[in-house]
């Protein structure tokens, strides 16, 4: 059956507070869950003071500010710090977004920082995303045709075709989206979530692809794609902006249109 | 100890290759729903107070018991595919989500069963 508390050796319990070193009166408070796989502790919520006329504007710059000044050991994944890589997607302040691109002062209050929702932690604010992944994989992300290509040039697409891609190819599979999804929260094992979906929707409409039979086919399962009942977290939380929710009804039209 | 690849887990059985039905029939029932559900509130209220004779001969109509059979299909079909997502949706142990489905779907079958006879009952007057 569905659980509804959290298991014993779960539950957050308060943790360390770190002030700031510099103290010029902007100070703002962020609360950072904690959780150590090789110390046996229970997870914590860390408190550490930012003086936020020493940091950059966004919740990433303050990640790494507290990393460098204050407490070496909070570990979180980060690379592009501009919002291309999608490796910094984490629960700021209640919604699942990338902390490079959150800036620090759309936040009222304490910055509460955790990571993705529901999924297993390595360690503080990085979560296994290895089944994440293998659903990107099992939707064969790539172009397949049986055509083969012309000798002498690329596979040819008019402007309409590409357009067709415009609001699908910009996600970065941060896994914000699919994380926030009740349906994947429950299901994930079956359930290939919202950010597999809108890339499997991206290879149905490439113009140039000649699988969507196929592509089709290994979607039409009760739990695959029908574990979607419109909730729209997905297209709420997406910090590109993107529209995960209406990519899968897309997908559920097309079912029906080929009956 | 399982050492399946995250990808073999991910594609498991592979897919059932049905669904769509399920969905498009959820989507259907819900349209008949309106106007069907709208008649059946109206009805309720306007026949709500009166005798036990002008109830019956309301339904003696034919076509009050043709929308009143409908409504009743309509509403217990519609009952047992989202009841079916619930339980798909939240019973994780194998062999009671099976056993649960399976009572819902003989359950929702005996009630549309049950409604049906006692509107011919007096539909028909016996």
């Amino acid at each position: 059956m569905a659980e509804f508390t959290l298991p014993k050796n779960s539950k957050i319990v308060k943790g360390r507070t770190y002030s700031s070193p510099t103290q010029t009166g902007n100070l703002k408070t962020f609360e950072i869950y904690r959780w150590d796989p090789d110390g046996g502790e229970n997870p914590r919520l860390d408190s550490y003071q930012m003086d936020l006329d020493a940091t950059g504007p966004m919740v990433l710059d303050a990640l790494i500010r507290i990393k460098n000044d204050s407490d070496a050991t909070l570990t979180f994944r980060r690379s592009c710090r501009e919002g291309i890589c999608g490796s910094c997607a984490m629960n700021i302040d209640g919604t699942n977004t990338l902390a490079c691109t959150k800036p620090i002062d759309e936040i009222k209050g304490k910055v509460k920082i955790y990571p993705l929702p529901h999924m297993p932690v390595v360690k503080d604010l990085v979560p296994d995303l290895t089944n994440f992944y293998a659903q990107y994989a099992a939707i064969k992300p790539w172009l397949q045709t049986k055509t083969p290509p012309p000798p002498d040039r690329e596979r040819l697409q008019s402007k309409d075709e590409r357009a067709e891609l415009d609001g699908l190819y910009e996600c970065i599979m941060c896994a914000s989206c699919s994380t926030s999804c009740p349906s994947y929260w429950w299901n994930s094992d079956r359930y290939l979530g919202p950010a597999a979906l809108l890339q499997a929707y991206r290879w149905i409409s490439d113009s140039r692809d000649e699988v969507t039979g196929e592509r089709l086919d290994e979607l039409d399962d009760p739990f695959r794609l029908y574990r979607c009942h419109t909730i729209m977290n997905c297209t709420k939380t997406c910090p590109k902006g993107l529209n995960p929710a209406k990519a899968i009804s897309e997908i559920k039209k097309l079912l029906v249109a080929r009956r | 100890m399982a050492l399946k690849t995250p990808l073999a887990r991910v594609l498991g059985l592979g897919s059932a290759k049905s669904g769509v039905d399920h969905w498009w029939w959820q989507r259907i029932t819900s349209i008949a729903l309106i106007p069907l559900g709208i008649w059946f509130v109206w009805s309720v209220i306007s026949l709500a107070g009166s005798s036990h004779e002008v109830a019956s001969g309301w339904l003696q109509s034919p076509l009050n018991a043709a929308l009143f059979v409908s409504f009743v299909l309509a509403v217990f079909w519609h009952a047992a595919l989202g009841l079916q997502v619930v339980v798909e949706d939240y019973v994780h142990t194998e062999w009671l989500k099976m056993a649960v489905l399976i009572a819902v779907k003989l359950l929702v079958a005996l009630f549309s069963v049950i409604a049906v006879l006692l509107v011919l009952r007096i539909f028909l007057g016996v």
